[in-house]
């Protein structure tokens, strides 16, 4: 049985507008110890499903449907009690942004032993204890002392590390990290992403990455759903997407990658704007942004099917296989040519 | 923190002085001689000179303050540096001890502030917080229409409507008056009861204005403070509603309110004027509008000097508090 497993997940919130639906029919899956990364632009419903995962959307706006079986038992319809005792110690969430993440008038050790001593019945030195050994853990110096202080005490990627640190306190089996290295530099990034990739070895256990970085997927994912527009528009195990993606949007993800090895006029990217949720376009959803529209696909949404030469990987896009072994062939033939030439 | 603690008494005492001259100003240029006055109807020249003479007020206006420095001073380098009782001098109409005037109006208006903010903070708080929880609902609306007639309606007019209808009507309170809070031997009249009692109504109109304020401020906080990215950590970590309300929301949601309180004590010493002329409790503000009326400077001046005094230490207060329950702020 699979550690989590997503089936047909909706979220709607009601505005004042209408009915925006931030997430339209997801499924997937996370084994145990395995990582999943979740791709697509801002605005494509990933970090609202990890939210409705996790029941942290609004009561009074948010409506959601559909399942999301945590071994074996649904989410979405767990009593809040329930609910609470898995966040937290089961699943553990990291953010996009560490500098508003960590509550500023509470200590660093404070914030941690609460994680721990919500769910665990120890002592405050114990709680201590442990959180000297999860920072530690996390790369921050001199821990002992550092418990005393207050998030703005810390830069940005050591705040990110305390918050890995209080999301791994408990040992939970799977980790949401929504866009954890967005906020910060460069650098910091690299190891951030290490960080994890690392721990994750150590405490064995699964990650949900949610990125808009093809990078980041590529270096640490197992599998891979690329959203597009609150659906899935491929997904598959990592090698599948990245040797023979299949769905244009998934091209034209890769095709924006910046490359150091050449220089360009202007960075490539996808022609237009993600739509609004509030009207999705009729039929594919990606039609108005794709360069290989057909007349199908204004009319019908193409159902998430199997490639026939390779089951596993899933692809929502009526284009042809010819078609698209040839764009695929084009596009990773153009990356490569970068690559031996530098 | 000593640093601090130097620089911002330094800047108390600059307030003070241009306070208290700017009130000496104001007080020379309203045509009006108090030496005039004290002689009555038909005042003669010489009474009016003598008069004038005794009080002071012919001489010139930068001595005059100069004399009322002195006197407030807690030295004096006459025969000899050595510390002395600082007084606010006496009455123009009187001639009682503007000290003692102040002594004993001062409580009453104490009385009648800080029951209000105990009074109006027992309004807005739980107001304030649940609305915020429940915006748009019954309680939410309500409390928005009782801000708006709170902010709308004047403390005078409140007073008036309490006193006649509580006071007058439905006899539940006394509608005039003040009893001192302890009670002198062989006084019964006296006491914390009496006291309170005659206190509901003043507490009351007083705390409308400011409940109103308060609760639109608390609500607005606190629905700012359940957007933040920390709440949502809390809940991530699997903490409980009250927790996450108690620990994170509020303790954040509620800092700029301290900071409120502090200021608005000096606008709500302003406000008590009112009420203490509707309920006719002798205190500063009634005391100050009988001095202007009867152009009685070194009253007025006792009030204002008092007043500003207040002010000061109260901001200080804040100010050092607030450094205490923000982390992120040290007094450097």
């Amino acid at each position: 049985m699979a550690l989590l497993e997503v089936n047909d997940l909706k979220t709607y919130f009601r505005t004042d507008d209408g009915v925006v639906r931030a997430v339209d029919g997801v499924s997937f899956s996370v084994d145990k110890g395995q990582t999943l990364g979740i791709v697509g632009e801002s605005g494509s419903g990933k970090s609202v499903t990890c939210l409705t995962i996790m029941g942290l959307n609004s009561k009074r706006s948010a409506i959601s449907s559909g399942s999301a079986l945590w071994k074996g038992e649904d989410l979405l319809t767990a009593n809040p009690r329930r609910l609470r005792e898995i966040r937290g110690s089961e699943i553990a969430m990291i953010f996009q942004d560490p500098m508003t993440s960590l509550n500023p008038v509470h200590k660093i050790g404070d914030q941690l032993s609460e994680a721990m001593r919500l769910h665990e019945d120890v002592s405050r030195k114990q709680a201590r204890a442990r959180a000297v050994e999860l920072l530690k853990a996390v790369g921050i110096p001199r821990p002992d002392r550092r418990l005393d202080d207050y998030p703005h005490q810390f830069s940005g990627g050591m705040r990110q590390r305390v918050m890995i640190a209080m999301s791994l306190i408990n040992n939970p089996d799977l980790l949401i990290a929504d866009e954890p290295t967005t906020a910060l530099d460069v650098t910091t990034q690299a190891q951030i992403l290490t960080l994890i990739e690392r721990l994750q070895e150590e405490f064995g256990s699964a990650v949900i990455m949610i990125t808009h970085d093809l990078g980041v997927v590529a270096e640490i994912a197992d599998d891979v759903v690329v959203m597009y527009a609150a659906e899935v528009a491929e997904k598959g195990h990592v090698e599948q997407i990245f040797k023979k993606p299949h769905h244009p949007y998934t091209w034209g993800l890769m095709g924006s990658l910046p490359r150091l090895d050449a220089d360009v006029e202007r960075l490539v990217q996808i022609q237009g704007q993600p739509p609004s949720m509030l009207r999705p376009p009729t039929g594919c959803r990606f039609h108005p942004r794709c360069p290989y529209v057909m007349p199908i696909c204004k009319e019908v949404d193409p159902e998430l099917t199997a490639v026939s030469d390779d089951p596993g990987h899933l692809q929502a896009c009526h284009l042809d296989e010819e078609t698209k072994d040839r764009e695929a062939a084009k596009l990773l033939a153009g990356m490569m040519s970068g690559q031996t030439a530098s | 923190m000593l640093r601090y603690l130097i620089r911002r008494l330094l800047w108390a005492v600059l307030l003070f002085v241009a306070v208290t001259i700017v009130t000496y100003i104001i007080f020379y240029a309203i045509p009006a001689d108090p030496a005039r006055l004290a002689c009555g109807q038909r005042a003669t020249p010489e009474c009016i000179k003598r008069a004038a003479h005794y009080l002071g007020t012919d001489r010139p206006l930068y001595f005059q303050y100069y004399k009322f420095f002195g006197r407030l001073m807690p030295f004096s380098f006459r025969g000899g540096p050595h510390l002395k009782e600082p007084r606010l001098g006496r009455s123009f109409t009187n001639r009682q001890s503007v000290n003692s005037v102040v002594a004993h109006a001062a409580p009453v208006t104490a009385s009648l502030v800080f029951g209000g903010a105990v009074f109006w903070m027992l309004i807005a708080l739980p107001v304030g917080i649940l609305s915020a929880l429940r915006p748009r609902s019954l309680l939410d609306r309500i409390a928005m229409v009782f801000v708006l007639v709170g902010i709308s309606a004047h403390p005078v007019w409140i007073g008036l409507l309490f006193a006649y209808f509580f006071g007058f009507k439905a006899g539940l309170f006394p509608i005039t008056g003040y009893s001192d809070f302890f009670a002198h031997s062989g006084d019964t009249s006296a006491g914390p009861v009496q006291w309170a009692y005659h206190l509901v109504l003043p507490w009351a109109t007083f705390a409308i204005l400011f409940a109103a304020l308060y609760v639109r401020m608390i609500r607005a906080n606190v629905m700012e403070t359940l957007n933040e990215d920390y709440v949502r950590t809390a809940r991530a970590k699997g903490a409980p509603e009250w927790l996450v309300m108690r620990s994170h929301v509020l303790r954040n949601a509620l800092l700029p309110v301290v900071t409120m309180l502090g200021m608005d004590i000096g606008i709500a010493l302003g406000g008590a004027i009112f009420t203490e002329s509707v309920y006719g409790l002798p205190g500063l503000g009634k005391t100050a509008i009988t001095a202007i009326d009867s152009f009685d400077l070194p009253t007025t001046q006792g009030v204002v000097v008092f007043a500003t005094l207040v002010i000061i230490v109260f901001n200080l207060i804040i100010d050092l508090l607030y450094a205490v329950i923000d982390p992120r702020i040290r007094l450097s």
